[in-house]
């Protein structure tokens, strides 16, 4: 990064080249979109270039870049959830009956063993995933997939070491108990 | 209760133990813990199978027009120019530099006016004349030895004065 910031576009292309598909996969395993994961992906890679003059090798470079990486994956997600939320107005209301204010909106959410016998194993684990808080999602995929350390990661969730193994500890705990037909194949065909 | 508070302080512990990046007592702490707490134990092994499930999310491969479609991003970019990158060239940075505090320096310095200089010079004149004036009583011994009031003044602090009573 230091020889991109001197000009070095040859440079750039390297680190192009080592980072695109760690980052596109975390970015997809993040918002759960590839096509907007691959924009993302490149939009980090944008601010990373712009940024180059002022980079300061004070912390490692991919704990900068999974930094810019995680903040727009939550922006993207947090505008995504706004959009779905939005509800219109001119939307028909029973005026008469109190109880009939709120939408009531069944849920159709396929019971897990439904789930394995209709999609496959990843979606239904990257489900399970995307489904966690946006902190504890994030540290799971750096964790996890990234294998980062954890000092790394405190650092790009701007939290302390100790509340990261706390995230981590919440997150593995929900996910052991969502993929346990998952984990115990056997034990989810019996019931 | 006390296994429970026990418990509680696994949190933070036993995915570093799993990873198998805790120090040495706390790897030891964590191994007595599960020896002793078989919900513990059970869950440590539960992650260690639920990490094996989670391997099972294929990686997948940036789409061939990736890298087109981010140097499109970058040519379109608007160049910035730095405040140094308007100078043409080095050395000629350096001289317009030079050129500056020299003329700071130059600036800096006091000058002496005509008339300032006249009234220095009227200074030493005015000096020179008092003394010429005051040599017939300062020749005559016989008044300065009578003059024992005068080590009762003050010194005078005139320079011309005190430079021509040391000759």
């Amino acid at each position: 990064m230091l020889d991109v910031k001197a000009g070095d576009e040859q440079s750039f292309e390297l680190l192009l080249r080592k980072y695109r598909t760690p980052l596109v996969n975390f970015l997809n395993r993040m918002v759960r979109d590839s096509t907007a994961a691959e924009d993302l992906a490149q939009e980090v890679f944008l601010r990373v270039y712009r940024a180059r003059k002022e980079y300061a090798p004070s912390a490692k470079f991919t704990t900068w870049m999974f930094r810019i990486a995680t903040n727009l994956a939550l922006n993207s997600v947090r505008d995504n959830r706004h959009r779905q939320m939005d509800i219109s107005i001119d939307q028909p209301v029973d005026a008469g009956d109190e109880d009939q204010r709120t939408i009531d909106v069944p849920d159709r959410t396929p019971s897990i063993e439904q789930q394995l016998l209709t999609r496959g194993r990843s979606e239904i684990i990257l489900r399970a995933v995307h489904a966690l808080p946006e902190k504890q999602r994030a540290a799971v995929l750096l964790h996890k997939y990234q294998e980062l350390d954890y000092d790394e990661i405190a650092r790009i969730l701007e939290c302390s070491e100790s509340a990261l193994k706390s995230l981590l500890f919440r997150a593995y705990e929900t996910l052991r108990v969502e993929l346990a037909p998952l984990v115990k194949p056997t034990e989810a065909l019996k019931n | 209760m006390g296994s429970t508070r026990r418990c509680e302080g696994m949190e933070d512990k036993l995915v570093e133990y799993l990873d198998g990046r805790a120090k040495p007592a706390q790897r030891r702490a964590v191994e007595e813990h599960l020896a002793g707490c078989e919900g513990c134990s059970v869950r440590a092994q539960e992650f260690r199978a639920l990490w094996s499930v989670l391997d099972d999310v294929p990686a997948i491969s940036p789409t061939p027009g990736f890298d087109a479609a981010l140097r499109a991003r970058l040519v379109a970019e608007p160049v910035r120019r730095g405040f140094w990158e308007w100078m043409p060239a080095p050395r000629f940075a350096f001289a317009a530099l030079a050129l500056v505090a020299m003329s700071v320096w130059v600036a800096s310095v006091p000058r002496v006016t005509p008339n300032q200089s006249a009234k220095i010079q009227t200074a030493v004149s005015d000096a020179d004349f008092s003394m010429i004036r005051d040599l017939p009583v300062l020749e005559n011994y016989d008044v300065i030895s009578k003059f024992d009031a005068l080590s009762e003044l003050p010194v005078s602090q005139d320079p011309a004065r005190a430079k021509a009573e040391s000759r």
